[in-house]
């Protein structure tokens, strides 16, 4: 107990170690708030769902906090609905008329100071009626007070409009994309975004006592949110940040599993030679002839893309690999050592032997593993995601990466959405690995005295 | 045998007795090697088989794709179209018999697990079920042979410069313990948790998609230029980011291990008289540091060797270079089992080979491991 608070004591002398230590401690922190806030039903609901629950996002949106960094100021997506009065931005007056003729009139009010135009506006009506259509006319106020007139159509019970599908409001624009057309500064040569607050109006006329016309204006930005969205309007930060616990667990496990299993399997092959050297020596030649990622690739394949089963078969497949060959032939060095011999000449057990004497000496050359093992594994995951293996269901690093290279964000430009994964990846790995080189100090004497 | 040796030992003064059995030892240990890497080499084999065909499972799906493929073949055909629905029927039984029997599916899985293992073990690596070569043969070797120069050039390339680069590296650095650049290298280590691939993408998005001055992905441009000069120049454009990938992401781990590792030697008891004699110290790196970690440098740099045989399938994904990584992934990816299996035999037997001869040189220059001395 003495000599543990001793070495902890010491690891916190290294400031890489303690950089290293705050890092993983975070990121168990993250993975513990995901878990809780997501359950993880509702996080596979999330990340497979489609149109339904993400059609209010933007699509290729890198996100909000861009705009700090750029001189050209990016619009941010929103979404306003009509049932939402009391927001000061939304109002809604409906006025009854004669013969049924009620007047609903919605107004949108928003700040636009930006520099691009939005990638497209909609709007989402449900209107209800019995026989007659409600009809509605649609304006865009501009903030030097002129009128533009958008469209005027009949209100089915469930609509969607959408500003730059409209040919005719294109065509009555003078032929400009509907987005450049609205936001131009008329005073201007080419078209440039006219900064202030603008009004969305829509004037609606329904021709029956109960009939009511609601509305949802969605303002797809050039960029959304804290991490941006995907090719389907995901929001990243969903998988990103389901992504740590998932990361963590098969780093964690699967680096704990191998690099220990691997270290006393090679201790006792060497110290009982025989036939137990023998069969593990035979295990490990045939494991090493197997094709590890291929045999992965195959598992993915054929049998389960689950991350659970994959990472029983990594684990299996990492005992017995070079590892053990590359310890047995300093096992096989150190066993001739004199101090090994003085041990069986003062009759020390085997266990003892093994255990005490043979594996210690080992453990410098065990940490290094042991830590970059852990990226390494966490990294595997993000491997086979990005051959097109990743679990199906759970949202990860890699098939963030694996969706982003698949869809050519390099080419295009969408470097937002193959760094974000890429840096909490290289975070997670950079953090295991810091703080497993201060350990290899403080658990290696030898190391340290020289 | 046993007569012979006997027969010397009377005839010889008793000095010489040694070699001798050192000899009869050294050859039925090599002979008992063998046997069992060969069987090693079966087993590997076998379970590849096994689950490259995922139990026969995978011949299934193989004989479903190729029935329907033949019945809409048939159907299609504008030459059948006068055929009646029997003599139609008919002809795609004959085709589908005729397809069962070129690739083997008529014969029961076990026989069939059987041949590929056979074949397979005889280098006998036959023909592709669904892959071609570039040049359109279906030869398992030919598609191998086509792959494997771009593999070796890329992953020889830069594996020979980090393997010989590291050692050097750090076998200067392990006696400049608690220096500058020992430490940074300590700082830096932590960087090789980080794959190739995962550089490579970084490496992408730098040099080719913001200062466009290398190319994304690929071996040589398209289409390739007509001198040998300019050819060898665009393929070393294409290499420069894969082959910077690939050191990048294990240098300074490589550099660190073999650091830690020669620091441990270098605190030996004789090393420390060594410098206590004042021997020069590069006379101490070579005969008191190096010596003695021989066997691990040669295991190390033997397995490397064969690592390259199967190239780096991600990276070569990534940067879409031709190699044969990327081949195995899409015979995986086509349950083409005889490719599977043929670059599996190669890797196999190349080991095998390797591992047989690593147990002399560990003999030959180490004098405290002796080759098959029981329990030594």
């Amino acid at each position: 107990m003495n000599a543990l608070r001793k070495n902890f004591q010491e690891i916190l002398r290294y400031p890489s170690a303690v950089a290293g230590l705050v890092i993983i401690l975070f990121m168990i922190f993250v993975a513990a708030y995901a878990l809780v806030t997501i359950p993880y039903q509702e996080a596979i609901r999330l990340w497979r769902g489609g149109e339904d629950i993400w059609y209010a996002n933007p699509q290729y949106a890198p996100p909000a906090w861009m705009n700090y960094f750029t001189r050209e100021k990016l619009p941010v997506s929103f979404s306003m609905k009509s049932t939402d009065a009391e927001e000061e931005a939304v109002s809604k007056i409906v006025e009854l008329g004669d013969q049924n003729v009620g007047k609903t009139y919605i107004t949108y009010t928003f700040e636009f100071p930006y520099d691009k135009v939005p990638q497209e506006m909609s709007l989402y009506f449900t209107a209800a009626y019995e026989s007659k259509q409600p009809f509605v006319s649609i304006l865009l106020v501009t903030p030097d007070g002129r009128e533009v007139r958008v469209a005027d159509f009949a209100v089915a019970k469930k609509m969607t409009y959408r500003m730059s599908q409209d040919d005719k409001l294109k065509r009555r624009l003078g032929g400009l994309p509907s987005m450049q057309g609205l936001f131009a500064d008329p005073d201007k040569e080419n078209p440039i975004p006219l900064k202030g607050t603008y009004q969305l109006v829509i004037n609606g006329v329904s021709f029956e006592p109960n009939s009511n016309i609601e509305a949802e204006f969605v303002f797809y930005g050039q960029v959304y949110g804290l991490a941006g969205t995907d090719h389907l309007r995901r929001d990243l930060s969903v998988a990103l940040l389901y992504g740590v616990p998932i990361a963590l667990a098969f780093g964690l496990l699967a680096a704990l599993g191998t690099s220990i299993l691997t270290m006393i399997v090679a201790a006792v092959g060497t110290w009982y030679g025989g036939w137990v050297d023998e069969l593990i020596q035979r295990i490990t030649e045939v494991n090493i002839i197997l094709p590890f990622l291929s045999i992965l690739i195959m598992v993915g394949t054929f049998y389960s893309r689950s991350l659970w089963v994959i990472l029983g078969v990594t684990i299996l497949l990492s005992i017995f690999t070079g590892g053990i060959k590359a310890y047995r032939a300093i096992f096989m060095q150190v066993k001739e050592l004199p101090y090994i011999e003085s041990a069986r000449a003062y009759g020390a057990s085997n266990g003892r032997i093994i255990f005490s004497y043979l594996i210690p000496r080992m453990i410098p050359l065990l940490i290094p593993g042991l830590v970059s093992a852990v990226p390494a594994f966490v990294f595997l995951e993000a491997s086979l995601a990005v051959l097109g293996l990743g679990d199906p269901v759970l949202p990860t690093w890699g098939k963030i990466i694996n969706d982003a290279s698949s869809n050519g964000a390099l080419y295009k430009g969408y470097y937002y959405w193959v760094l974000e994964p890429a840096v909490l990846l290289m975070i997670t790995g950079l953090g295991f690995a810091m703080l497993g080189f201060a350990l290899d100090r403080v658990f290696n004497p030898r190391l340290r005295d020289v | 045998m046993a007569d012979l040796s006997e027969a010397q030992q009377i005839a010889q003064p008793l000095v010489r007795k040694a070699p001798v059995s050192a000899f009869v030892r050294v050859m039925q240990y090599s002979a008992v090697r063998l046997i069992t890497l060969f069987a090693t080499v079966i087993v590997a084999i076998y379970l590849t088989v096994m689950i490259a065909n995922m139990g026969g499972f995978v011949d299934q799906i193989m004989r479903g794709e190729m029935r329907e493929r033949i019945t809409v073949q048939v159907v299609n055909n504008p030459a059948n179209r006068n055929l009646d629905q029997e003599a139609r029927n008919q002809l795609v039984l004959d085709k589908i018999a005729l397809e069962e029997k070129r690739l083997g599916l008529n014969q029961p899985y076990a026989v069939r697990s059987l041949r590929y293992l056979t074949n397979a073990l005889t280098l006998n690596l036959g023909r592709a079920n669904n892959m071609t070569s570039d040049s359109g043969s279906k030869t398992v070797r030919l598609i191998i042979l086509e792959r494997l120069p771009a593999t070796l050039l890329l992953m020889g390339t830069s594996n020979l410069i980090l393997f010989f680069g590291a050692i050097l590296l750090a076998l200067s650095l392990s006696r400049k313990y608690g220096s500058f650049w020992d430490k940074a290298v300590i700082a830096m280590s932590p960087t090789s948790s980080v794959p190739p691939w995962f550089y490579g993408i970084f490496l992408i998005l730098i040099f080719a998609a913001v200062l466009k001055v290398l190319p994304f992905g690929g071996m040589v441009d398209a289409p390739p230029p007509k001198g040998t000069i300019s050819y060898a120049l665009s393929v070393l454009k294409h290499l420069t980011l894969p082959a910077s990938a690939l050191i990048m992401s294990s240098l300074f781990l490589s550099i660190y291990n073999w650091r830690t590792f020669f620091l441990i030697y270098s605190s030996e008891d004789y090393v420390e008289m060594a410098k206590a004699k004042g021997l020069p110290s590069r006379d101490i790196e070579r005969r008191y540091i190096l010596r003695p970690t021989l066997p691990t440098i040669i295991t190390n740099f033997a397995l490397l060797l064969i690592g390259l045989w199967t190239g780096a399938i991600i990276t070569e994904t990534v940067f879409l270079w031709p190699g044969l990584g990327r081949t195995l992934f899409r015979a995986i990816g086509l349950y083409d089992i005889p490719v599977i299996v043929g670059s599996t035999i190669i890797y196999a037997y190349l080991l095998a080979i390797t591992v047989f001869l690593l147990d002399f040189f560990y003999a030959l220059v180490d004098p405290r491991v002796k080759i098959g001395g029981g329990g030594a």
